[in-house]
């Protein structure tokens, strides 16, 4: 087990940050922890890292208690305030936290190089952070995440300054990074990007988690997405009999959980109740309509 | 190397590569340049006059007096205002944050900081005040009995004032901690004027409560045993006779070297605050 957390929650002043997080993760996958902004990512971070300490509730992080010191050896972490000492070359800043880590941790010139080329910043190892765009700084904060390959690296929101052509290259890395043995806490609000590369997920809300498991199971269950306009709210209702139902973007109606035998049916219900439907579009859900129909059931709780 | 070091080093690193080391050499260059052509000036228009040599040593002592307080109100502000970021300023930019989630202790955060600032603020009290002994004795022929105790003095007094910064930026803003810095000096030395009026006046209360709040933040305690390394002994022995108590009022004399105990205390004083700097931060959330 790399993260273990039973009931952590987190209050600043009279604002609960973290009600109560369970999770674990195991070793050697990618974990996707998403939620919208405020649900209470960063603060979870911070607690799995000893930034911050908990109210409440318990928790490890490689076997040790949150925070234990010697564990930080083995744990990377991109924060999503990615800032290093602008006064420092790229090359130096790698070099600061490879003398941090410590533990004969190789800071030699090939190895700095190394990282710098993996991150796409092999030409600018010599250049001043302070010289750097936010897409470089945060590569440069990946890289050193990636320093000393930790067996668990925390990326807080690692794409949030990047281009598409960066979160391509993120993506990549990670992948990287999993099969060279690390396991990846991805906190993000941008579900493509989780979709892609994750092997679980855990959505969370509000301080807590809405619900965990492999994307498989999160999306598995049959769904239909009807285009439909005109229909009334009683009709909507109604449409429950069939499965959860989640409406989305441009009259986009989601019924998650559907028999596909019911599917004409629901079609039918839709149109004996006067919505006039404009496509159907069987399949499973996208992890967005997940996504959205948990923090919408969230809401109106 | 221990993270102490890393850290201390990287902060000297920081003081020189974003100039500060370079804008505060050449303002000292400036400021002894200026009051060097100042006292030549003035010892060439006394000896024109036939005024003696001791009243040459005399005046330039109490000149060299008013320099260093002008530098050590620069050396205190420069150590309020590059102690009050060194904490704040990282963690409102998360510079901290990738460090500190590094294998290193909160501790090592801020005394590698305050180890570094250290370093700065005594070579920069060294170097300016040094220079400013040499240059001035060289076009008046005045060398004051003890600089080294002098600058000494003048550094322990900014190390308090960064050693308060430093405890001050690890719970408010960098501006925040810098001014109340700033202000505590200046209230500091007010504060030692009152107790040399008082005493004057024989007026009990204002003298201990003076007293006590030289205790408090020993800054002005320290400016005093700097001033006693720039008198010539004449001036002390003249001083300490009938008038002696009224010459004690004046903020830019000293009688004595500040005593063991308050050195001690002052020592103390810094330990206690950097202490207690370290307790503050490992407590909080970042």
């Amino acid at each position: 087990m790399i993260i273990e957390t039973d009931g952590l929650a987190k209050r600043y002043g009279r604002a609960d940050a973290l009600v109560d997080l369970t999770m674990r993760v195991d070793a050697g996958e990618v974990f996707g922890f998403l939620g919208p902004n405020g649900a209470g990512k960063t603060t979870a971070v911070k607690l799995l890292l000893g930034l911050a300490r908990p109210t409440r509730g318990r928790g490890s992080v490689l076997g040790a208690p949150l925070g234990d010191r010697a564990t930080r050896r083995r744990i990377g972490y991109l924060p999503e305030l990615f800032r290093y000492q602008p006064w420092l070359h790229a090359r130096e800043v790698v070099e600061l936290h490879g003398r941090l880590i410590g533990g004969g941790i190789d800071r030699s010139r090939q190895a700095v190089d190394r990282i710098l080329e993996e991150v796409g910043l092999a030409d600018r190892a010599d250049d001043l952070v302070g010289g750097f765009s936010k897409g470089m700084q945060q590569r440069l904060g990946l890289g050193v995440a990636l320093l000393g390959a930790p067996t668990l690296i925390v990326l807080d929101e690692p794409t949030s300054a990047l281009d598409p052509v960066g979160r391509a290259d993120v993506r990549t890395i990670i992948r990287r990074a999993r099969e060279a043995g690390s396991t990846i806490f991805l906190n993000s609000h941008l579900l493509t990007e989780v979709e892609r590369v994750c092997d679980r997920v855990a959505i969370v809300d509000r301080g807590r988690v809405l619900a965990d498991g492999r994307l498989d199971d999160l999306l598995g269950a049959p769904a239909v997405r009807i285009r439909v306009t005109d229909l009334p709210p009683p009709a909507k209702v109604a449409l429950e009999r069939f499965g959860r139902v989640a409406a989305g973007e441009d009259d986009w109606l989601t019924i998650s959980g559907i028999e596909p035998d019911s599917v004409p049916d629901a079609v039918a219900a839709i149109a004996g109740a006067g919505g006039r439907v404009h496509a159907v579009d069987a399949g499973r859900a996208t992890l967005e309509e997940r996504y959205m129909e948990l923090i919408g059931r969230a809401e109106s709780a | 190397m221990s993270n102490v070091l890393v850290i201390a080093r990287l902060t000297v690193a920081e003081a020189v590569r974003r100039r500060i080391v370079w804008v505060l050499a050449g303002l000292t260059l400036l400021s002894v340049a200026l009051t060097t052509w100042g006292v030549e000036r003035l010892v060439s228009l006394a000896r024109a006059g036939q005024t003696t040599d001791l009243e040459i040593q005399l005046g330039v002592s109490q000149v060299l007096i008013l320099v260093a307080f002008m530098f050590s109100l620069v050396l205190a502000m420069t150590a309020a205002f590059l102690g009050a970021p060194a904490i704040a300023s990282d963690l409102e930019s998360g510079v901290a944050h990738a460090i500190l989630a590094r294998p290193i202790r909160r501790a090592d955060l801020i005394v590698g900081r305050w180890l570094g600032l250290v370093v700065v603020v005594v070579l920069y009290a060294a170097a300016s005040g040094l220079l400013e002994v040499v240059a001035v004795g060289f076009v008046s022929g005045y060398t004051p009995p003890q600089p080294l105790i002098a600058v000494g003095f003048l550094a322990a007094q900014a190390v308090v004032l960064l050693t308060l910064s430093i405890l001050l930026s690890t719970r408010l803003p960098a501006i925040a901690a810098g001014a109340i810095c700033v202000v505590a000096f200046g209230l500091g030395w007010m504060a030692g004027v009152f107790a040399g009026i008082g005493r004057f006046f024989d007026a009990g209360p204002l003298v201990t409560a003076a007293e006590a709040s030289r205790w408090l933040l020993p800054s002005d305690g320290l400016w005093r045993g700097a001033i006693y390394g720039l008198e010539p002994p004449g001036v002390v022995l003249l001083t300490l006779g009938p008038t002696g108590t009224a010459a004690q009022a004046n903020p830019f004399f000293a009688p004595t070297l500040p005593p063991a105990q308050f050195i001690a205390w002052s020592v103390v004083w810094i330990a206690i605050v950097l202490a207690l700097a370290v307790a503050s931060f490992a407590r909080r959330d970042l």
